[in-house]
Parts: C-alpha cells; sequence; structure tokens
C-alpha cells in the first residue's frame, strides 16, 4: 500500500445518504449517434436503492499525496526543462455540492490532448505529432474552500471514428472523487465559443442543453496572467447529502 | 411562482474515452515520471488484518467481447466491517487497508484484478446486517455513466439469502450475476455490461 493513501483524512464528519441522482440531467446509457454505447450500455432496469454505508463512505486523499509539479502540465513531463507547444492556460474552479457547500479535499485527475489533438497513448493513431515536454495527465486535491487550480496549455480539436467527419471539440477529462463512493464522477471540460460543442455526438449524449452548457467553461480574464495565460473557470457539482434529521428509525437502532 | 429551491445540478457525466488510463493509471499507460505509482495498485501491506484474496474478472460487451479500455475501482470495508473514511462514524478502520483499489486491467485481455482481503460485515440502513460485499464502479469508452454493482462471496450462502440488497432484485434469477465464483483460490467476477447475463446495476 502506497504512503498517500495512508495518509487518507480521519476526523469525525457528518455523514448521510446523498441526495438521489437525476438521470435526467446525465446521458442515458444507450445513446446510438455515440455508436460505442450501443454494445456497452445496460438495457435492463437499474436496481434504485438508498445509500447504504458503502456508498455514504468513499476514499479521500490527503494533500501528502500530490507531488509540487502534479496540478503543472506545463512542468510535468517537460524534458531538459522544455515546454510544451500551445496555448498556455490556467484552469481553476470550485468543487460544490447540490445544496452550494464547498467539497474540501476532493481528488481531481485530469488528461488531455496536447495542442495538436494527440494523446500520448499507445493505442492513439492521430497523424498530429506527440510532444516530447507534454504528457497530459495531472492531478490536485481542493482546499477547504472546495477550491482547485492547474496549468496545461489549451487541447486542440481532434478527430475520431464514429461519423465519417466527427471531431472532439477542445476538451479537458476529469476524474472527481468525493467524499462517498456514490459521488464518484467522470467527466470532460469543454471551452467557451468552440463550434465544435453543438456538434459534438458525445456531448450530445446530454439531452439537456442547460446540462450541456455546466460543461462548458467560460473563459476569465479576472484570472488570467497578464502576458503569461488565459484562464478558464469550471466549477464542478457533485451530488449533496440529505438532511437526516427527521429519519425513521427502527426500533432498536 | 413559489421561492425557488436554489439547489445545484449535479455535474453532468461524460465518457471516460479511450484514453482514461493516461489520466487514472499513467505508469500503466507508459507515461513514467509524473507520478510514482498508480494510484490504487496497492490496497493491502504486510500489517493488514484479514483473508487475503484475489479477484479477477472481464467486463464483458454485448457481443461477448472483454474490454480492453475499461477503467474499474473497488470499495470495501475492512475485515471488521469498517470503511477507512472520514464518514465512518462507527470506529476506525485498518489504517493498514485502503479499502480502495483501482485496475486498468491487463493490456492484452483487459482483465481486472486486485489483491484485497475479504470484507467483515457492514449494517444496512435499517441496521441489518449486509452480506460481505465489494461495491464496483466501471467506467470505458462507451458507458456514458459510471456503473455501480457489487459483488458477494459464493461461500456466503446464508448470509446472502438474508442480504436486504440481494433481496431487492425483482428478478431472482439475476441474483448469480452478483455473487462471484470460486476459481482455485482465487475469486472470478465478470460483469456482462448486456444480455441475458447482464449483471445487476445500481441507481444508489
Ligand atoms: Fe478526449
Amino acid at each position: 500500500m502506497q504512503k498517500a493513501e495512508t495518509a487518507m483524512k480521519n476526523e469525525k464528519q457528518q455523514s448521510g445518504p446523498f441526495i438521489q441522482r437525476d438521470r435526467n440531467w446525465h446521458p442515458p446509457a444507450y445513446t446510438p449517434t455515440y455508436k460505442t454505447s450501443i454494445l456497452r450500455s445496460p438495457q435492463k432496469a437499474l436496481l434504485s436503492l438508498d445509500n447504504t454505508l458503502s456508498e455514504m463512505t468513499g476514499p479521500v486523499f490527503g494533500h501528502s499525496l500530490i507531488g509540487e509539479l502534479d496540478n503543472d502540465l506545463l512542468q510535468n513531463f517537460s524534458q531538459n526543462g522544455d515546454l510544451p507547444i500551445g496555448e498556455r492556460i490556467v484552469v481553476h474552479g470550485r468543487v460544490l455540492d447540490e445544496k452550494g457547500h464547498p467539497v474540501p479535499n476532493v481528488l481531481l485527475e485530469l488528461w488531455q490532448a496536447n495542442a495538436g489533438g494527440r494523446y500520448r497513448h499507445q493505442k492513439e493513431s492521430y497523424i498530429a505529432p506527440l510532444d516530447p515536454n507534454f504528457g497530459g495527465c495531472g492531478r490536485t486535491i481542493t482546499d477547504d474552500d472546495g477550491n482547485y487550480t492547474f496549468r496545461t496549455i489549451r487541447p486542440g480539436p481532434y478527430p475520431w471514428p464514429n461519423g465519417v467527419n466527427d471531431w472532439r471539440p477542445a476538451h479537458i477529462h476529469f476524474s472527481v472523487f468525493g467524499q462517498g463512493f456514490a459521488q464518484r464522477l467522470i467527466t470532460q471540460m469543454y471551452f467557451e465559443g468552440d463550434p465544435l460543442i453543438a456538434r459534438c455526438p458525445i456531448l450530445n449524449t446530454i439531452p439537456d442543453q442547460a446540462a450541456i452548457e455546466q460543461l462548458v467553461a467560460p473563459l476569465d480574464m479576472a484570472n488570467s496572467l497578464p502576458m503569461d495565460s488565459l484562464a478558464y473557470k469550471f466549477d464542478i457539482v457533485l451530488r449533496g447529502r440529505r438532511s437526516t434529521y427527521f429519519e425513521n428509525r427502527r426500533e432498536g437502532n | 411562482m413559489p421561492q425557488s429551491l436554489n439547489y445545484l445540478k449535479e455535474t453532468p457525466s461524460q465518457t471516460a474515452g479511450p484514453y482514461v488510463h493516461i489520466g487514472c493509471t499513467p505508469n500503466f499507460a507508459g507515461i513514467k515520471g509524473v507520478y510514482e505509482q498508480d494510484l490504487g495498485a496497492s490496497m493491502v501491506n504486510d500489517k493488514t488484518k484479514g483473508e487475503r484474496i484475489t479477484i479477477r474478472g472481464s467486463v464483458i460487451d454485448g457481443n461477448g467481447m472483454a474490454l480492453k479500455d475499461a477503467l474499474v475501482e473497488i470499495w470495501q470495508a475492512d475485515s471488521d466491517g469498517l470503511y477507512n473514511s472520514p464518514f465512518e462514524t462507527r470506529g476506525t478502520a485498518d489504517p493498514n487497508f485502503s479499502g480502495w483499489g483501482r485496475s486498468a486491467g491487463e493490456m492484452d485481455t483487459g482483465e481486472f484484478c486486485f489483491h484485497t482481503i475479504k470484507p467483515g460485515v457492514v449494517p444496512f440502513t435499517d441496521g441489518r446486517p449486509m452480506a460481505p460485499h465489494i461495491t464496483f464502479w466501471i467506467v470505458a469508452r462507451g458507458i456514458n455513466l459510471g456503473l455501480h454493482t457489487r459483488m458477494y462471496f459464493p461461500e456466503e450462502n446464508t448470509a446472502n439469502q438474508a442480504d436486504p440488497v440481494l433481496g431487492r432484485v425483482e428478478h431472482k434469477s439475476r441474483v448469480p450475476t452478483l455473487i462471484a465464483q470460486k476459481d482455485g483460490n482465487d475469486y472470478r467476477f465478470d460483469i456482462h455490461l448486456q444480455g441475458e447475463l447482464e449483471t445487476v446495476f445500481f441507481d444508489i
């Protein structure tokens, strides 16, 4: 077991079940315009249950896990101190729950293509070249107010085999841990103004336009660094906990 | 118009895509030197209490093919039934057991593998015991929202019969999709995304 995982936080906090997930807000499993979902989507009804302790709890990581360059994709794969090609950007935001409370100690892992739209992966065959100074992964943990920040380059759009000429808008993948395993989430962040957003079969798996817009990060000039980097702000909302003050308990509990 | 509830909406999910391993298990994906070790690669050490077990399995699509680009995570109680979580209020879990594991699967076969311990008993919401179980979470290209399910143990027949969650499965013929098979000294737990053997997934 690695040291980081023994550093999980141990102080007691309020526990309780998470608010039921609004499955109409998320993409459904079966979305034929995104072809890979056809054979990978469950087709039977899900078993709906209120959370038990197995879902109310989950792994929480300590800040000691995070290395100095983990949230700096400009430098964490740099060879000989050289920087990657591309538009330097800061991505920052807050992790809140559905009740608007900041969520501290949330581990965020992110991955992305380089400025040419190429991933550093053996199964990736796009013609755009690898950047020797760009790995494409990073991670950080939210502070006590739920804030996080990364530094990276803006990823390029890339074509993918779905329709004949489908392109992914520029995006950054996020893996998000909360406080309970029921909050576990993977999503993607997009960039304000990208004309590929409206054409993306993966974004369009989301039925509600307002939900799609929730994944589009606005340009944030207030946090841009003059003569250095533009900033984009991406807030993330995790399931909130239900209040349990008036919960019925069976006798003996 | 009534007042607004002012609740926020949960961030919508998007597929993990084909390159989830870059972000979650970069060393496995060949991106060395960014993190010392892939997170969740080991759950136990030599001081961990409990019976050592190994779980293997595949995530299988509607054509019967094993996925090679999935990421599987598990979360479980320690051998006393306590979770290593700040939200565990019943006691303090074994500090030598993380309770959480992550597997990218074998490069060639996609088969996932976890070296862990058999979990203890955790109470259901009404205090009744739940049979020993491990929570699974599965993401991959083509999966739009991470899938939750559970693995139960085949030798726990009596406890499984009384388990309040298994008892909620309407079609009893589907209960075996949640119970691992004994495979020598190991357990095998295949996850079927579709078809006759479709695993029971949870909205939880
Ligand atoms: Fe991508």
